[in-house]
């Protein structure tokens, strides 16, 4: 352990690269004890589908099995699987909550009258469907060829704001790129300002 | 150590001198890692300083925690570095079955390094991976666990019994307080 001084590294053994899952974010070897091992095998198998073929193998399953249950006790067997199924009723109960809190959620797409014949549309509860603001708020100003941007409103979320009106496109590209989103969940509406209350904004 | 989420607390940049400190203290626990320091820990990058529970100081570059330390005790690199170098952290492996209670936040016990799919240095079937030159480790050192058939580290923490000691007793404490693959440190986001 003498030569402790930083040698430049051309000769070392390049650092390890490691895949993490997109699901439970381990390395998806160990998948199997986050309890969202479905979702986990799924998204390894879009993902780096060699991965996917060693470790979900038939053969690689039964071998783990085997020797799982070898070297525990009765006892422990017993534990680890009531801890498995915690886990995986956990995961569950998460993912139904979920879905649930999605079903009941709105997007709204809202056409505001700035003044005279000037518009913006304003999108709001994207982020019910785990959508990324900021990123959907470039992609409209790209594909819409407008300004577009996230902005606060006054009940302290955010919502998308873009210039003019888009909202039947922004209806159309949310059913083609977003089927998460259930159609009947989109509410398309209209804010006609009246004189005064446009000072407002 | 992490076993729940973990609460940053206030951020503050670290000085550099203080980072050459810990630049040179990470080097003389890990002498292994010299060649990828640079790469770990670039001399010209701000290291910032986050204070969490249970008086673990936290440190970390552009948001990723990279190292951490409780108390005055050794300091430890975050989990996915060891996975990045294993070859630069003596190592020892449980066995399959204690997976999933080190995955859950348990103790660490001996017998998962004492049984069949267990390994310990000078195990006859330790290999060069295992085997540390034929020393056993002392308490107090700092030791990446890997799995019985795993590729990568699931934990790393600090020794509380010798291997020595291990071996003959086959029972005790081996690890608390580790740092494992997906505990409050590993989810920890600080960007
Ligand atoms: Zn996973």
């Amino acid at each position: 352990m003498a030569d402790t001084e930083t040698a430049p590294a051309a000769d070392a053994r390049p650092a390890k690269s490691v895949v993490y899952c997109g699901q439970c974010s381990l390395p998806p070897e160990y998948c199997e004890y986050g309890g969202t091992t479905q979702r986990c095998a799924d998204w390894l198998l879009k993902h780096h589908p060699d991965l996917h073929a060693k470790l979900y193998s038939e053969e690689a399953q039964a071998a783990a099995l085997t020797q799982n249950l070898s070297s525990l006790s009765v006892d422990a067997q017993k534990r680890a699987e009531k801890d498995a199924q915690k886990k995986a009723a956990k995961a569950s109960a998460a993912e139904s909550r979920e879905a649930e809190k999605r079903a009941s959620s709105k997007v709204t797409i809202k056409r505001v009258e700035r003044n005279k014949r000037k518009y913006v549309t304003e999108v709001s509860g994207l982020e019910h469907f785990g959508l990324d603001l900021k990123k959907i708020a470039k992609e409209f100003g790209k594909k819409f060829a407008t300004g577009s941007s996230v902005t606060k409103t006054p009940s302290g979320g955010e919502e998308i704001t873009v210039q003019g009106d888009v909202s039947d496109d922004i209806f159309d590209w949310l059913g083609e790129h977003h089927e998460e989103i259930p159609e009947e969940n989109i509410e398309l509406v209209e804010d006609k300002k009246k004189k005064g209350a446009a000072a407002a904004v | 150590m992490f076993k729940k989420d973990v609460s940053p607390g206030a951020k503050s940049k670290v000085k550099s001198s203080a980072q050459r400190a810990i630049r040179a203290k990470v080097l003389e626990t890990y002498p292994l890692l010299a060649p990828y320091i640079d790469d770990i820990l670039p001399k010209k990058e701000q290291l910032d300083l986050v204070k969490v529970p249970d008086r673990v100081s936290v440190y970390s570059l552009n948001g990723q925690p990279l190292l951490w330390q409780h108390m005055d005790d050794k300091i430890i690199p975050h989990l996915k570095i060891v996975q990045q170098y294993p070859w630069c952290f003596q190592r020892v492996r449980i066995d399959r079955g204690g997976v999933r209670f080190v995955l859950s936040g348990a103790t660490l016990m001996v017998p998962g390094l004492t049984s069949a799919g267990g390994r310990l240095p000078g195990d006859e079937d330790a290999g060069p991976e295992y085997g540390n030159d034929g020393k056993e480790l002392e308490a107090g050192e700092v030791v990446a666990v890997h799995a019985e058939g795993k590729e990568h580290a699931c934990m790393i923490g600090i020794l509380k019994m010798g291997t020595k000691e291990m071996k003959e007793k086959k029972k005790g404490v081996a690890i608390e307080n580790g740092h494992y693959a997906g505990d409050g440190l590993w989810k920890l986001d600080l960007s």
